[in-house]
């Protein structure tokens, strides 16, 4: 093996929070479950039933039948035991290790909520049991929807959205109704530079057009160019605040004002409500829709990609055109009389194919009551107290583009190691993973060079902070050491090492079937 | 840490936040409490629900169903890797979810019949909304055909979306529980995309060599939204000449969880895998030519192409597909036929129970193989309500699913539910609609 393939792991600092102990072997790579296939081999059993074995012939017209079982794979379950759990061992997760993925919010997530989400009574009810039956799955979504109302400052919310995406399009076709109630037909929504792709994305499934306003030298919305944008076929701004900088919009209230005196709404992207909490509301920041992720803010695992949730919650204005039936608790009723389900008048209709990620739903609610109002306070001057902590520990070793006080999570730039030696982003990141961290989120916002979006979140101990500053002023100065050939060689002792995306694309082998 | 950063105290660190809107109270709510008070409250909940399948004997279905969850699937899928990972965008490390999706996607293509599938999307009406947003593209055509079998959820979805598309939605209807595919709107332009379901709402068998030849005839794109258990037993969405399918995925080891987090399964042919919605997991290798698995085709999606992306979905439900991709592999080839022949058999024998109570008729003759509709003697809200009182969940009410639903109950029988279960539920639902 040639020398650069020698890693030198830091031991230097404190040692907390790494997960370079983990056993990431990869010295082969995994068969998948195909190949480990043998046939007459399984692992279903299922119950006695006593009902009478009608042959296949029977049951199925010829017509409908097919002629040979799907061929999945024949694996007892000793293998296939083995298999998930040796693919597992070739995952980081949360679990292993601080996770500062920028603008993802990847905190710890509370055993406590496991637990819930597996309750037999939450766990094991149908989702078309009528409203009699489901009573406490009902009233769960209310105190669920009050809590984020109050957390967010506004009036009513819908639970229905799965993701944060899927809240956004909610937002923009509640904004679409709204307007049309007014009798008019906007075109345009106005998005920063530095928002999420979502937001466009989002945006033309909504039937507007995208409007893009730079940032301006500050890091934030640039007022003027606002300005020179906003005329009576804006339909509205969406905001992500504090920005994906991690920095607090501090002209909220003018931008709020100039958009609504157009008659335009203004949206709130929620990725980084987590910031906030209990400090300042979107509601009172003149903010008329709301998505939340609760999977972001409310610590609901991400299950490496997904499930989310996308409540959003809405100004008194808008409340008539929630999607819909949502649960309510009964008209004039008392605290025993029970909830139902309501559409309400103007509704947009269903944007979920039952009542949201409910499982989600609960596993937050269950987070929420843990914190409490004054723990949830406590969580956003605990992100913010570590990400300031980043800032100003590593604005030596790496370029702070925007250095003043950030919000939640700090972008960071490695534009001089890449000027001075040929090092980039991600090579740093790529060096970062042997150190047992994950890496920073790299090249996003798009607007910084090289940028590396640091989000330590509030349940990382100083002494992992610490663990990981050392690691990332250490990779900083190998790279000025080394250079970009030697950097580029990394990582070495993950159970891949770099990947080529280039040919996964040219030549796609989406499925098994398709390898070559 | 305050120190280092020459503050004196916390709230000096939102001194960036305007005093004018800053929050001049404390939120109004309780204050946290420990893990057995959350257990508590939450338990208190959940006791509230009467139809919890542990209480009430589930023949309900409608998309969401009471299949056996073996130990194995909760054991692995939820294992932490998987289940505190993020969107995997360093591969290096995160090859345990990125084969596991691989693996998923390449189930998910067998069963089918098609040679690419997505890692997954919310459910199975936001997969049969994608598939409308693809076929308009790729055909140019804002007119989408959508059968009143599709389940009834996903077509108000899909008008609900159509607002901001564009697209115009319109309902073919049902003759004896199939397409009356005679019945479309006529005058209209031809259809880009035409959707049924296999089996449909009513569970019935559509003919879907029909709605190919449909397709053929108007140059639209066919999507079949397919039951993937009772795939198992039919001919895949593929080999009927399908473009796309759509199906929900939650009968492969997902709860029934009051209905999510479920799985939306998104299948298409090779042609138009550059419009396809969401990730794409795709194999290739490390720098030592080691086999690795990466999300590809990314230029698709919405963090590159932003306004211009095919679809705006960025978080997936990528643990289910992972429970979904163990389910399978704890089913296997043999035992996908046989857990979709047992809830044939079943369904034959709770069918022949049901129709056997006085009063009770069959809401159509077409071939069933898990689920089937009936037609009350009194309204079906009522006989539900009498049927829990027996320790049922006697099924779904078809008011407002389909013309003239209200006497009209949708049961679902699963390889759970045992020859006594469904004569006992026989003989409730007699007293009941007596």
């Amino acid at each position: 093996m040639p020398e650069e393939t020698t890693v030198s792991t830091t031991t230097a600092g404190a040692p907390g929070g790494r997960a370079s102990s983990a056993p990431l072997l990869g010295r082969d790579a995994e068969p998948t479950l195909f190949e480990l296939s043998h046939p007459g081999r399984r692992s279903w059993s299922f119950r006695t039933t006593g009902i009478p074995e009608v042959p296949v012939d029977d049951l199925v017209p010829a017509a409908h039948r097919r002629d040979a079982p799907v061929d999945v794979a024949e694996v007892s379950e000793r293998d296939l035991v083995a298999h998930f759990t040796r693919l597992s061992h070739r995952q980081f997760a949360v679990d292993l290790g601080a996770y500062p993925l920028g603008s993802c919010t990847m905190k710890y997530n509370p055993k406590v909520c496991d637990t819930v989400a597996g309750l037999p009574g939450l766990a094991g009810v149908h989702p078309a049991a009528p409203a009699s039956m489901t009573q406490g799955w009902l009233g769960l979504m209310v105190e669920l929807e009050e809590t984020l109302c109050e957390v967010t400052g506004m009036a009513a919310a819908t639970l229905q959205p799965a993701a944060g995406a899927a809240g956004e399009l909610t937002g923009l076709l509640l904004m679409r109704a709204w307007h049309a109630a007014q009798g008019r037909e906007r075109h345009k929504v106005i998005i920063p530079d530095s928002a999420h792709g979502t937001n466009p994305a989002s945006v033309t499934l909504g039937g507007y057009e995208v409007v893009t306003v730079p940032s301006d030298d500050r890091g934030c919305v640039d007022m003027a160019a606002l300005r020179s944008v906003l005329d009576e076929d804006v339909a509205g701004i969406m905001l992500t605040n504090p920005n994906t900088l991690g920095l607090f919009e501090e002209d909220i209230a003018d931008i709020a004002a100039a958009v609504h005196q157009v008659g335009g709404l203004l949206y709130y992207d929620g990725a980084n409500l987590n910031a906030i909490l209990g400090v300042v509301r979107p509601g009172d920041m003149g903010f008329d829709i709301v998505h939340m992720n609760l999977h972001k803010t409310f610590a609901t695992p991400h299950g490496g990609g997904g499930p989310g949730a996308g409540p959003v919650a809405v100004s008194e204005r808008l409340v008539p055109f929630l999607p819909g039936p949502r649960p309510v608790r009964v008209a004039g009723g008392g605290p025993d009389d029970g909830f139902a389900w309501e559409t309400p008048a103007a509704s947009i209709g269903r944007v979920h194919t039952w009542h949201g990620n409910t499982l989600v739903l609960a596993r937050a609610l269950a987070y929420i009551l843990a914190n409490g109002g004054d723990g949830l306070k406590r969580i956003a001057q605990v992100a913010v107290l570590n990400a300031n902590w980043i800032r100003r520990r590593l604005h030596d070793a790496y370029d702070v583009p925007f250095d003043r006080p950030c919000m939640h999570e700090v972008v960071l730039s490695a534009r001089k190691l890449k000027s001075e030696h040929g090092v980039r982003a991600l090579d740093v990141a790529k060096r970062l993973l042997e150190e047992g961290f994950h890496a920073p989120t790299v090249y996003f916002p798009l607007i910084v060079d090289e940028a590396l979006m640091v989000e330590p979140t509030e349940t990382e101990s100083p002494e992992t902070l610490e663990a990981l500053a050392v690691a990332l002023e250490r990779i900083a100065a190998e790279a000025a050491e080394l250079g970009q050939e030697a950097m580029a060689a990394h990582p070495l002792v993950t159970p891949v090492r770099r990947v080529d995306e280039a040919r996964a694309a040219r030549h796609l082998v989406p499925t098994f079937d398709a390898r070559g | 840490m305050l120190a280092f950063l020459g503050l004196t105290s916390v709230d000096e660190l939102f001194d960036v936040v305007p005093e004018a809107v800053k929050l001049q109270r404390d939120l109004e709510l309780a204050d946290g409490v420990g893990e057995p008070d959350v257990l508590a409250h939450m338990e208190g909940y959940a006791d509230r629900n009467r139809a919890r399948s542990d209480r009430l004997v589930c023949f309900a279905g409608g998309g969401a169903y009471d299949h056996e969850i073996p130990s194995v699937t909760p054991a692995l899928a939820g294992r932490a890797e998987f289940v505190t990972s993020y969107t995997p965008y360093q591969p290096e490390v995160a090859q345990g979810v990125l084969q596991a999706v691989f693996e998923f996607q390449t189930m998910v293509a067998r069963i089918a019949g098609l040679p690419v599938s997505n890692a997954s999307l919310y459910d199975g009406g936001s997969a049969a909304v994608e598939a409308v947003n693809l076929g308009t593209a790729a055909t140019g055509r804002q007119t989408v055909w959508v059968s009143e079998g599709i389940h009834p959820h996903w077509r108000a979805m899909l008008g609900t979306f159509a607002v901001g598309t564009g697209h115009r939605i319109r309902t073919v209807p049902l003759t004896d529980g199939v397409t009356d595919w005679a019945a479309a709107p006529p005058g209209d332009e031809p259809p880009g995309v035409v959707l049924v379901g296999y089996p449909n709402y009513l569970g019935c068998l559509e003919d879907l060599g029909a709605v190919r030849a449909l397709c053929d005839r108007t140059g639209a794109l066919m999507v079949v939204g397919a039951d993937p258990l009772a795939a198992g037993l039919l001919r895949s969405a593929g080999d009927w000449g399908a473009d796309v399918m759509v199906g929900e995925g939650q009968a492969f080891g997902t709860p029934l969880g009051f209905g999510g987090p479920y799985l939306g399964l998104f299948a298409c042919s090779s042609s138009h895998v550059r419009r396809l919605p969401g990730r794409l997991v795709g194999e290739t290798v490390d720098v030592e030519g080691r086999v690795a698995y990466v999300t590809t085709l990314r230029a698709r999606e919405q963090d590159i192409r932003r306004e211009k992306a095919t679809s705006n979905v960025c978080t997936n439900q990528t643990l289910m597909a992972v429970t979904a991709a163990v389910q399978l592999g704890w089913l296997g080839t043999s035992g996908l036929a046989e857990v979709a022949t047992r809830c044939a058999r079943a369904t034959r024998y709770a069918r022949d129970a049901v129709l056997g109570v006085d009063g009770v008729t069959p809401w159509a003759d077409a071939p069933v193989v898990r689920e089937f509709a009936v037609r009350l003697p009194r309204p079906a809200d009522v006989v539900i309500e009498r049927m829990a009182d027996a320790g049922f969940l006697a099924g779904i009410s078809l008011e407002g699913a389909v013309t003239d639903g209200d006497h009209g109950l949708l049961i679902a029988v699963t390889e759970r539910r045992t020859a006594g279960q469904i004569d006992a539920y026989a003989a409730a639902l007699a007293k009941a609609v007596a």
